[in-house]
């Protein structure tokens, strides 16, 4: 059979249901096997959206989110989106055309060298230069993207090597030489951690996607009801935690909560699991002169940005096990006497908007239970993770690390793709919509079910907001038009609600069909 | 800052320099001098890499390195325990005033000429880094017309 033919049955033994792609020249003869195959192919209207949706469905699901683009302009489409699946650590394989074995290095049309491109910011990536290697590629690029720390893999494949003859063979078994992620945490160390958690008086857990990233939402849940430990987290860990949970506190970084921030200070352990440790993490406090357990499946990640006192290498949801295995006995009564207070005192945080905030959380306090929320990047992101609360199954997406605007909504489309039963929820400033309304059509056309709430303040409220803190002035940041966002809607024939009416939100609450609810900053509420 | 020393076990495939090369960039370490060359298998190659840092970087490049799936082992030449070469071919022109002093700097680093005409010899030394900087100044003053140094190699005892 031809290589796109074993591709996509490739892709149908690794149980992909849906891929996300934009056609070409050079991927032409995959598009042909998709034509025939079990496998939804859902047709964005640029590559980035496809990358983005490939990340969408991966953060649902766990499972690796797949994307097709063709060479040249079609796979450097995508770099923005592959950077982001690589900083936020999701699991997606990307497959792109590349122009014809014998022209590669001439600067042949729509040559572009996405290898050497995307470098910096893939898992690993895979330039298939024999035919026969098509198999053990593919499973290789899977396991990769899927397990350890996870990521983004890229395939590029020449077009005549999509049209040679092979033998369909997928290998079963795996064995790469540089590649043995630890999964199992080592048993010494997690004994000292036990006993480092039994002396401290005043612990905190600091978690963050690792969690969602391994599946030990009920691992933690399990720990922490053992332990009583209080749990903070980063942007990207919210929703690792029911916030209806007594242990749960808030949520820490440049833009988390003042409390959650002074109470790492405050701390005399520090146990983090999964989670980084970047300029925006640690922005707003100190990690000084207190003992810190930390825990990640990336050994980099250990004393890269922080030095730890016991660091334990491997998966959370397993480590979390082992360490509920113990006895705990926790008093830790003084410890929370004084997150109370701190919790009471420094409710605060950076781009606070109290009118805003109290319209997003009654919106969506409304919503299911298992809700999934995508919010984008701006204060609309920071908004909505203040206000937007995690309770059960509910989950909560955005670009944490790269912060790509434009993000959320083509993330939709493949959360939603990947279970028409979710209810998913976008949240989206006017600015990064505009950088990505053209896919509302794409939702249409699938018949995909989301709500978008566009948060709209006419302006790039989070860089006009920065302007004004360290310039005085603002240039360039506010909008002298924005598009009539009731028409591009109709345009593309989602319903649109006015949330600045009573009534207007309620029935978007209700609608149970493709919708934009818009938030008129501007303006007063409920005219 | 102190000078380290790593050997790697790489992918002997194209695009593996460039992405280790492309990691020290990226993390702004400044690589002092690698080599390579293949091991006994042609799937294989061994790099050494030398480079300025300080106990952070070392743990840091080590760690980085690691990550890579085209790394299969990473071996820190930095200590006491290991041995490391480089060799150097240097041209010098000669007459008869310097020709005696040049063979007996020769002679005294266990140097070799392996080229000899009526203007110039090249001399051929290895040693480690200490030993080949020493014997290169020593030259200089002789009217040293070309110079070549490998990276430098090393092996654990
Ligand atoms: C692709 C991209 N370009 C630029 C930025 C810088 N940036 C960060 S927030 C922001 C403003 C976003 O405006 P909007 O989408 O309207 O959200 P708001 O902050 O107004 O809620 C900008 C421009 C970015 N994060 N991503
Ligand atoms: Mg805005």
């Amino acid at each position: 059979m031809k290589v796109a033919e074993a591709i996509i049955k490739f892709l149908e033994s690794e149980n992909v249901k849906t891929i996300f792609g934009y056609p070409g020249g050079a991927v032409l003869p995959l598009y042909k096997s998709l034509k025939t195959s079990t496998i939804n192919h859902i047709l964005v209207r640029h590559e980035q959206a496809a990358i983005h949706a490939a990340s969408g469905y991966a953060l649902n699901t766990n499972k690796v989110g797949v994307c097709l683009a063709t060479s040249g302009p079609g796979a450097t489409n995508l770099i923005t989106g592959i950077a982001n699946a690589y900083m936020d650590s999701i699991p997606v394989v990307i497959i792109t055309g590349q122009v014809n074995t014998n022209i590669i290095g001439y600067d042949s049309f729509q040559e572009a060298d996405i290898i050497g491109a995307t470098e910096p910011f893939t898992k690993y990536n895979f330039l298939v230069k024999n035919e026969n290697e098509i198999g053990k590629i593919f499973k290789e690029a899977f396991h990769i993207a899927n397990t350890g720390r996870k990521g983004p893999v890229l395939i590029d494949i020449p077009t005549d090597i999509q049209n040679k003859i092979v033998e369909y063979n997928y290998p079963e078994t795996i064995d790469i030489l540089g590649y043995k992620p630890t999964f199992n945490g080592n048993k010494n160390q997690i004994k000292k951690a036990y006993e480092k958690i039994c002396k401290s008086e005043k612990p905190l857990l600091c978690i963050g996607n690792g969690i969602l990233s391994s599946n030990a939402r009920k691992e933690l849940q399990d720990f922490i009801s053992l332990t009583e430990i209080p749990v903070v987290h980063t942007l990207l860990g919210k929703g690792a935690l029911d916030e209806k949970d007594p242990h749960y506190i808030g949520m820490i970084g440049s833009h988390g909560h003042k409390f959650a921030n002074n109470l790492i200070e405050k701390s005399d352990l520090l146990i983090i699991i999964g989670m980084s440790i970047s300029n925006r993490t640690t922005a707003n406090f100190s990690t000084n002169e207190k003992s810190i357990i930390h825990i990640d499946i990336d050994p980099a990640e250990v004393g890269k940005n922080l030095v730890s006192n016991i660091p334990i290498i491997g998966d959370a949801k397993n480590i979390l096990k082992e360490l509920s295995n113990y006895k705990y006995n926790s008093a830790y009564e003084n410890w929370i006497n004084i997150i109370n207070f701190e919790k009471e005192n420094n409710n605060i945080y950076l781009g606070k908007n109290k009118i805003i905030d109290l319209k997003l959380a009654a919106i969506t306090d409304k919503l299911g239970d298992n809700a999934v929320f995508i919010a984008d990047v701006g204060n609309n992101q920071i908004c909505a993770a203040h206000n937007i609360k995690m309770y059960k199954n509910r989950k909560f997406f955005t670009s944490g690390r790269l912060g790509t605007m434009g993000f959320s909504l083509p993330a939709s489309i493949g959360s939603q793709a990947s279970d028409i039963t979710n209810e998913i929820v976008v949240i989206i400033g006017d600015g990064g919509f505009q950088m990505v309304m053209n896919e509302l059509i794409t939702l249409y056309e699938n018949n995909l079910n989301v709500k978008i709430i566009l948060m709209d303040d006419n302006s790039l409220g989070m860089v006009r907001d920065l302007q004004k803190n360290r310039y005085d002035e603002t240039f360039s940041t506010n909008f002298k038009s924005n598009p009539d966002f009731h028409k591009i809607c109709s345009a593309n024939n989602v319903k649109y609600f006015n949330l600045n009416s009573l009534k207007d939100t309620e029935e978007f609450i209700n609608y149970n069909s493709l919708c934009l609810g818009r938030i008129n900053q501007r303006d007063d509420f409920y005219e | 800052m102190s000078r380290y020393t790593i050997a790697l076990v790489v992918n002997n495939q194209s695009g593996v320099l460039s992405k280790i090369a492309g990691l020290f960039t990226r993390r702004g370490y400044n690589i002092d001098s690698l080599s390579v060359g293949t091991l006994d298998s042609e799937f294989l190659s061994r790099m050494t890499i030398v480079f300025n840092g300080d106990e952070n970087t070392l743990e840091q490049v080590k760690k980085q390195l690691n990550k890579l799936i085209d790394v299969i082992k990473v071996v820190d030449l930095s200590k006491d325990l290991s041995i490391s070469r480089e060799l150097v071919l240097i041209k010098v022109d000669t007459n008869s005033n310097n020709k005696r002093d040049i063979i007996d700097i020769v002679d005294t680093f266990r140097a070799k000429i392996i080229s000899y005409n009526k203007k110039s010899i090249i001399i051929e030394l290895t040693g480690d880094k200490p030993k080949i900087d020493a014997f290169t100044s020593v030259l200089s003053s002789y009217g040293v017309k070309e110079l070549t140094r490998t990276g430098s190699v090393g092996l654990l005892r």
